[in-house]
C-alpha cells in the first residue's frame, strides 16, 4: 500500500486513506457499509454485480465502490436518492434472473442476495421472470456439492475460488448474454470433472447455486432408528468454528458443548476423530521412516521421496487428477476419518460386542470433499461403507438448532470411550502445518529419544497462513536402532490451499526443491477454512479459528501422538504394531489415476 | 481428418504458449474442420496448461466457435429484423425443403449444417445468408437454391 494520504469525503465526512483504497474499504474506514455481492475479501475484484455502486459528485454516471480507487479531493455518497434507486433496481434486475423460491431454498435465512432484497423491501414482479424456460439445469450427482444453475447471478466468485485460490478451474463462464452460465467442461456434471469437491466455492457462494448435499435427514432417521447403534466423531477444526452457526463470535474453543450437543442430540456414542489422528501420525510416521530407511540404508532407487501427506481428500482427488506420477509418493494411510470408520466397524464393535451392520458411523467435518471420499469405493475395508454420513460444521449448526438446544446453556463434558481420548498434536490437524507438526513431535522423538527441539513443542516455522512453508529438523543423537538417520536434516514443505500446492508440486516435478515430506490442506489456512465450515469464512476468521486450535493444544496434557494412551492400547490388543498387516488391510489405501482434464 | 495437434504447433510458433494464443488456436481449428470436438479442446488446453473448463468457456462465448459437430459447409441465414421484414423466412423454408433439415441440423450427406444468425451488417440488402465466409445478399429463395445447388455440385 502506498505512503501517500488521498483526503476525500464519503457522505460529507472527511477521511484520508492510502492511496489506491478502494472506495469500499474507505467507507469501511468510516464505518458505512456499502453492499456488495461479487466481492469477496479473498478473491480479485471483479465489479460486476453493480450492487456496490455510489454516487461520485460531479460524476457522469455511478460507480462501483469495490472496483474504484479513491483519488484526491473526491465527495462520494453511498446512500443518496440516486444510489438507492439505481441499487434497488438492480437488486431487482438480478432477482428477475434468480430463483427467487426462497421458503424452500437450502439458503433461506443465509442468502446475500435475499438479505439485500429484504434490506430494500423490494416489490413484486418489477420485472418480467426470465428463469422459467430458461436451459438452467441442477446437477446432483456429486456426493458433495449440489449445483443450481436457477439460483445463479454470476457473481462468478465460484470460478475465482476455483482458480485463484485452488487452481483448479473446474468452473468458467460458458457461453454469453441471457445463456451465459457458470460451467464445467462441456457442462459435465461436477463428478465427472476435475472438481476436487473442496467446497470452497460453496463457502463464498452469495446464494443457493453452490451448496454441499446434505445428509441431515439421512443421520436423523438413524438416530431414531432403535436397531442402529450411531457413533459419531468430530474433526480437530469443528470445535473452533461451531460457535459461529450458533451464535459466538469467530475463535471460540467449544469443544465440551459441542460434545454435550451431540449427546442430546441423539447419538449413541460421541467421538473423537482426534483419536485416529493421533493413529495417523504413528502410522504415516513410522510409513516415513520406513521410506527414509529404504532410501538411505538400502539405497533403494524405486522409493518414493517426498512423501506427501494424505488427510485431505480435496488434495487426494487433486494429486490424482493433476500429478499421478507422484501418487507413489503418497502416504498410504487413509485419512483419519476413514480410519475412524473402519474401526468403528471392526476394533470398536468388538470390544462393544457389537455387530458392525448394526453400526452407523456420522462424521462432523468441516469439509465437503470428506463426503465424497466416505463414498469411495475403497473405503469399506470393515467390509461395510465405512463412514455412513458425512455432515459439515454447519448441517451441525442446523441440527443442533432444529433439536431446540439452547447451546450457549450447555455443560461440557467429555468424549465418550473408546476412540475418544486425544492429544494436542491430534487437535492441530485442524490447521495448515499441523500435520507436519504432530508428525515432527513424535517422530524425532521415536528417533532420538528426545523431545523436539522447539520451545514448548511449538514448531513454529510451519505454522501461520503462508502459501508455502518450509522447516528443516536436524536429526542428531539417534538411538541404536535408528543411527542410520544421524546427522540427516530433514527437509519439509507445507502448502495450504491447491493454487500453493500446484506451485510446490511443480517446484518438485522440476527438480527446483527437495524435500522429504510434504504437508499439504486443500483449503486456505488447512481444515479450519474448509468448504464445510461457517459462512462467511475469510484471512481474519481463519486466523482466529487457527488461534483457538493452538489454544486448545497448548490447554491438553498430552501433546505428543505417541502418549494418547488409547492409541498404545489399540497396538497393543489390536493392530499390533505401526503398519502391521492388520494396519494395512484396515487403514491403508491405494489412489486412482484420473483423466487431467 | 484436419490434424488438430499440427494447427496448435503452427499457431503457437506465431503466439507463444500463452492464453493470447487461445482465440487464434480456436479460430484456425473451426477455419479447418468448422467445429470444435471435445477432444480438440482438451488437446488446447494440455497445450496452454489452462483448465479445460476455460477453454470451453472461451469457445462457447462466439457463436462462430462451434463445439457441435457440423457439416462442411455452414448456412447462416440472418434472423434479425431488417431480413426478417424482407422475408428471410420464406428463404429458411425453401434451404429447409432443399437441404431436408431443420435449422440447427445437419443434412444427411453432412454437406450442410443450416443455423440462424444476428445481424450481418447487411440491413441494406437483406434477407442474406453466410455460407461458411462468403455473404449472399438480396435473396430470395430460388436464388437461395440455386446457391446451394452449385455448393451440392462442388465435389
Amino acid at each position: 500500500m502506498s505512503k501517500y494520504l488521498v483526503n476525500l469525503t464519503i457522505n460529507d465526512i472527511p477521511v484520508s486513506v492510502p492511496e489506491g483504497t478502494t472506495i469500499l474499504a474507505a467507507a469501511k474506514k468510516l464505518d458505512f457499509r456499502i453492499p456488495t455481492l461479487c466481492y469477496h475479501e479473498d478473491l480479485c475484484v471483479a465489479g460486476n454485480c453493480r450492487v456496490c455502486v455510489v454516487e461520485q459528485v460531479g460524476g457522469r454516471a455511478l460507480i462501483a465502490a469495490c472496483a474504484t480507487p479513491v483519488s484526491e479531493g473526491m465527495q462520494i455518497h453511498t446512500n443518496s436518492a440516486v444510489v438507492r434507486t439505481a441499487r434497488k433496481t438492480i437488486i431487482e434486475l438480478l432477482l428477475s434472473e434468480h430463483n427467487s423460491d426462497c421458503t424452500k431454498c437450502y439458503k433461506n435465512g443465509n442468502c446475500e442476495l435475499q438479505s439485500l432484497a429484504h434490506e430494500y423491501r423490494v416489490g413484486d414482479h418489477v420485472f418480467i421472470d426470465l428463469v422459467n424456460g430458461k436451459h438452467r439445469s441442477i446437477d446432483d450427482l456429486s456426493p458433495s456439492i449440489i449445483k443450481d444453475d436457477s439460483k445463479c447471478i454470476r457473481c462468478q466468485r465460484c470460478v475465482r475460488t476455483c482458480d485463484e485460490l485452488q487452481g483448479v478451474s473446474a468452473l468458467a463462464v460458458a457461453y454469453k448474454g441471457d445463456h451465459q452460465k457458470i460451467s464445467t467442461f462441456l457442462d459435465h456434471p461436477l463428478v465427472e470433472v476435475v472438481c476436487t469437491n473442496c467446497g470452497q466455492c460453496v463457502n463464498r457462494c452469495p446464494v443457493g447455486a453452490l451448496i454441499e448435499k446434505t445428509y441431515v435427514e439421512e443421520v436423523w432417521d438413524v438416530i431414531n432408528n432403535p436397531n442402529k447403534h450411531v457413533v459419531v466423531q468430530t474433526a480437530p477444526a469443528v470445535r473452533v468454528a461451531i460457535g459461529e452457526e450458533l451464535g459466538y463470535n469467530p475463535g471460540e474453543r467449544l469443544t465440551g458443548k459441542m460434545v454435550t450437543a451431540l449427546k442430546r442430540l441423539g447419538f449413541d456414542s460421541v467421538l473423537d476423530t482426534d483419536f485416529t489422528a493421533d493413529l495417523t501420525i504413528l502410522e504415516e510416521g513410522t510409513e516415513l521412516l520406513t521410506r527414509l530407511k529404504r532410501a538411505v540404508v538400502d539405497k533403494d532407487p524405486t522409493v518414493a521421496l517426498p512423501m506427501t501427506t494424505s488427510c485431505s481428500p480435496g488434495w487426494i482427488k487433486f494429486i490424482e487428477h493433476t500429478f499421478p506420477e507422484y501418487l507413489p509418493n503418497v502416504s498410504t494411510c487413509k485419512s483419519p476419518q476413514q480410519m475412524f470408520g473402519a474401526l468403528a466397524k471392526t476394533y470398536y464393535a468388538q470390544k462393544k460386542g457389537l455387530k458392525a451392520q448394526d453400526i452407523t458411523v456420522v462424521s462432523i467435518m468441516p469439509c465437503t470433499a470428506k463426503k465424497y471420499e466416505a463414498n469411495r469405493p475403497e473405503m469399506r475395508s470393515s467390509g461395510y461403507k465405512d463412514v455412513d454420513y458425512v455432515l459439515t460444521t454447519r448441517e451441525l449448526g442446523m441440527m443442533i438448532k432444529q433439536a431446540g438446544i439452547n447451546f450457549q446453556n450447555l455443560e461440557d463434558s467429555a468424549y465418550d470411550s473408546i476412540m475418544g481420548e486425544s492429544t494436542g498434536a491430534a487437535v492441530i490437524f485442524g490447521a495448515t502445518g499441523g500435520v507436519m507438526e504432530a508428525a515432527l513431535r513424535t517422530v524425532y522423538e521415536l528417533v532420538t529419544g528426545r523431545e523436539v527441539p522447539f520451545a514448548n513443542l511449538n514448531i513454529l516455522p510451519v505454522r501461520g497462513m503462508e502459501g508455502v512453508k518450509e522447516a528443516k529438523v536436524k536429526i542428531e543423537g539417534c538411538l541404536p536402532e535408528w543411527k542410520f538417520l544421524d546427522g540427516i536434516e530433514v527437509s519439509c514443505a507445507v502448502a495450504h490451499s491447491l493454487a500453493h500446492a500446484r506451485k510446490l508440486m511443480q517446484a518438485v516435478k522440476d527438480g527446483t526443491a527437495h524435500y522429504h515430506f510434504i504437508e499439504v490442506m486443500a483449503c486456505p489456512g488447512g481444515c479450519l477454512g474448509g468448504g464445510g465450515q461457517p459462512i462467511p469464512t475469510n484471512e481474519d476468521i481463519r486466523a482466529k479459528r487457527a488461534a483457538a486450535i493452538y489454544g486448545e493444544d497448548e490447554g491438553l496434557p498430552l501433546r505428543k501422538s505417541h502418549e494418547n494412551p488409547e492409541v498404545k492400547m489399540i497396538y497393543e490388543e489390536f493392530l499390533g504394531a505401526p503398519n502391521s498387516h492388520k494396519s494395512h488391510s484396515l487403514l491403508h489405501t491405494h489412489y486412482l489415476v484420473r483423466k487431467q482434464y | 481428418m484436419a490434424d488438430v495437434q499440427q494447427i496448435i504447433k503452427d499457431v503457437t510458433v506465431v503466439y507463444g504458449k500463452e492464453r493470447k494464443a487461445l482465440m487464434p488456436i480456436l479460430q484456425a481449428v473451426v477455419k479447418t474442420k468448422n467445429y470444435l470436438d471435445d477432444q480438440d479442446l482438451i488437446s488446447i488446453a494440455k497445450a496452454l496448461d489452462l483448465s479445460a473448463a476455460e477453454v470451453f468457456g472461451t469457445a462457447s462465448f462466439y457463436t462462430f466457435l462451434d463445439t457441435v459437430p457440423r457439416g462442411k459447409n455452414v448456412i447462416r441465414v440472418c434472423k434479425t429484423i431488417s431480413c426478417h421484414m424482407a422475408g428471410k423466412d420464406e428463404i429458411i423454408h425453401a434451404i429447409e425443403d432443399t437441404l431436408k433439415v431443420k435449422t440447427g441440423q445437419t443434412s444427411v450427406d453432412g454437406k450442410f449444417t443450416l443455423l440462424s444468425a444476428n445481424c450481418l451488417g447487411w440491413c441494406h440488402k437483406g434477407p442474406v445468408m453466410l455460407i461458411n465466409d462468403k455473404v449472399f445478399p438480396e435473396l430470395t429463395a430460388e436464388k437461395a437454391i440455386e446457391i446451394l445447388q452449385k455448393y451440392q455440385e462442388e465435389d
